[in-house]
């Protein structure tokens, strides 16, 4: 308890909130009692050291932010930028190539016009196409009346509301709409969807699915999916290490859901090399999850739970999702994907870092 | 060339962590230090960590007190930038290219020297603080960093009275203080 109230006094002492009597009181006792003196000292750097690692920490990352900031608004070349930006700018390099074309293809078209009408047989025959042009009309009236017609009746069948009956969880890989999840997830699956952080489902494309390894890649493919310019996260490539802190986010339930663990072994159920075992809590619904290490970097993909040992996860290693990128390279029609190599949460504190990330998991549904 | 009056303002800026200062400096020298490292066998992500790492001890130095910059912002963070990727290249046995006949280049060893000690004291610390755990590192947090009320912090995070939150506090203080003081001592 004394040592509680002379670390008080300390505090009180160094900040100069001490009362003046105080004071000199205390100036006295430091200078007669070197135990005193020493704990002064050593507080004062102390304090120091945490304060200067406050600033440091939120130095670094406001440096983070505004990198990402002026890469997205072109202000520096930064080649993380893909996309829009880049549309953008050869949208400006060529805008005015763009209206001399324009405004030579705008004469062209009325040259053309005025040729044609020139050209084109005279009055006499003008009324026997005006004739058949008001059979033509009679034809559109009645298909809009058919058409009416098929809407009212569509508009009776209800659509039939699809039940989804399991689940899992799925993040984004890429910027183009590729998220992963476990096979698992969608095995014997008729109708999957993922539902994003605003409660919206977006249809998905199963395009990959390795049951060995237990990875399945989906697309989304959905006007109301809004790609982002840049993931935060990086997909390592390279073993996880032993004792190495690790957080996942999950639907276990409607709402999303954090934990946190430790990487237990480099191996998985029964020396499975295929995964690793990692000490988390975990539920059904959690499948699929990311795990990621404290550079907010994923480095594998949640799967499966050892029943007769408590808190035994399983996860499949990120540097899978790697292989099957690869495979699906091979296939024609994906191959420009790349995988985010770099993380811009890095130097972010945890509360942070999931903040960032939230919004790129997404829930599983499956009927 | 001593900086100019835009320049310490810019500086000034800076030492007061203001968001348009940074802004500013980075999007006059990223590109610049992108160019150096990606010409000299590095990659976009190398030469932001590098840029950043600089931007880190330009930081330190006008944070420390006077704003005594005797060469222009642009000069220094080359200088900065170029000594730090030289010596990474040493470590992987490779050598910079000798063309490097951009203006001038100013001394900055001392400024180095001191920012791989603060460096070094800030992993200390991390480390420190992650091993501490929760709930002692918020604990912390709250009472040094983000200056609360004992009374305040004590409600937040459950405790009956300010009194127990103050208890909690001291043991969690003298914890932390003992795993950063024994890597500073391991260490020098």
């Amino acid at each position: 308890m004394d040592d509680i109230k002379l670390l008080e006094a300390v505090e009180l002492y160094i900040s100069g909130q001490m009362s003046p009597d105080d004071r000199v009181y205390f100036e006295q006792l430091r200078k007669t009692n070197p135990e005193i003196d020493q704990l002064v000292v050593e507080h004062t750097f102390f304090l120091q050291q945490m304060n200067r690692f406050d600033e440091t920490k939120a130095f670094k990352s406001l440096l983070n932010d505004t990198h990402t900031h002026l890469a997205e608004t072109g202000a520096i070349a930064s080649p993380t930028v893909k996309g829009k930006a880049k549309v953008i700018q050869l949208y400006n390099r060529y805008k005015r190539t763009a209206a001399i074309a324009a405004s030579i293809a705008g004469i062209t078209a009325l040259t053309m016009s005025s040729l044609i009408w020139y050209m084109s047989p005279g009055k006499q025959q003008k009324n026997e196409l005006e004739y058949l042009s008001g059979q033509l009309k009679d034809i559109k009236d009645q298909t809009i009346i058919q058409k009416q017609e098929i809407n009212s009746i569509k508009q009776n069948i209800a659509t039939p509301v699809i039940n989804y009956t399991t689940g899992g969880t799925a993040f984004l890989i890429n910027a183009k709409g590729l998220v992963v999840t476990n096979a698992h997830v969608i095995k014997d699956a008729r109708n999957i969807v993922v539902q994003n952080n605003e409660g919206k489902d977006l249809k998905v494309k199963v395009i990959y699915n390795d049951i060995a390894r237990d990875v399945a890649i989906l697309k989304i493919e959905d006007t109301a999916f809004k790609a982002p310019t840049a993931l935060p996260y990086a997909i390592k490539k390279t073993e996880p290490e032993v004792a190495e802190t690790v957080y996942t986010l999950g639907f276990p339930r409607n709402d999303m859901v954090y934990g946190e663990g430790y990487m237990a072994a480099k191996t998985g159920f029964n020396g499975d090399t295929l995964t690793c075992q990692i000490a988390i809590a975990a539920n059904p619904g959690n499948s699929g999850g990311p795990i990621f290490n404290r550079n907010g970097e994923v480095i594998g993909i949640l799967s499966a739970k050892q029943v007769s040992a408590e808190g035994a996860v399983f996860a499949t290693q990120s540097k899978y999702i790697h292989q099957a990128i690869a495979a699906l390279q091979s296939d024609t029609g994906y191959k420009k994907v790349k995988l985010p190599t770099s993380s811009s949460i890095k130097s972010l504190d945890r509360t942070q870092q999931v903040k960032k990330i939230s919004e790129f998991i997404y829930m599983v549904k499956v009927n | 060339m001593k900086a100019t009056d835009n320049e310490i303002e810019l500086l000034q800026g800076l030492a007061k962590d203001d968001k348009k200062a940074v802004e500013t400096i980075y999007k006059n020298n990223y590109n610049t230090i992108q160019a150096l490292i990606i010409n000299n066998n590095g990659t976009a992500d190398d030469a932001k960590d590098v840029f950043q790492e600089a931007m880190i001890v330009l930081y330190q130095k006008v944070k420390t007190g006077s704003f005594e910059l005797n060469c222009q912002i642009k000069t220094y963070l080359y200088s900065v930038c170029r000594r730090l990727w030289l010596k990474r290249l040493l470590q992987q046995n490779k050598i910079l290219s000798s063309n490097h006949s951009h203006e001038d280049l100013v001394i900055v060893d001392d400024d180095l020297e001191e920012h791989e000690k603060r460096d070094t004291e800030f992993t200390m610390m991390e480390k420190a603080m992650n091993s501490l755990g929760e709930p002692c590192k918020s604990l912390l947090e709250a009472f040094y960093l983000q200056k609360r009320q004992m009374q305040d912090i004590a409600s937040s995070f459950g405790y009956t009275n300010a009194d127990n939150a103050k208890n909690q506090k001291y043991k969690c203080l003298m914890r932390l203080k003992k795993l950063f003081f024994t890597q500073y001592k391991t260490e020098s």
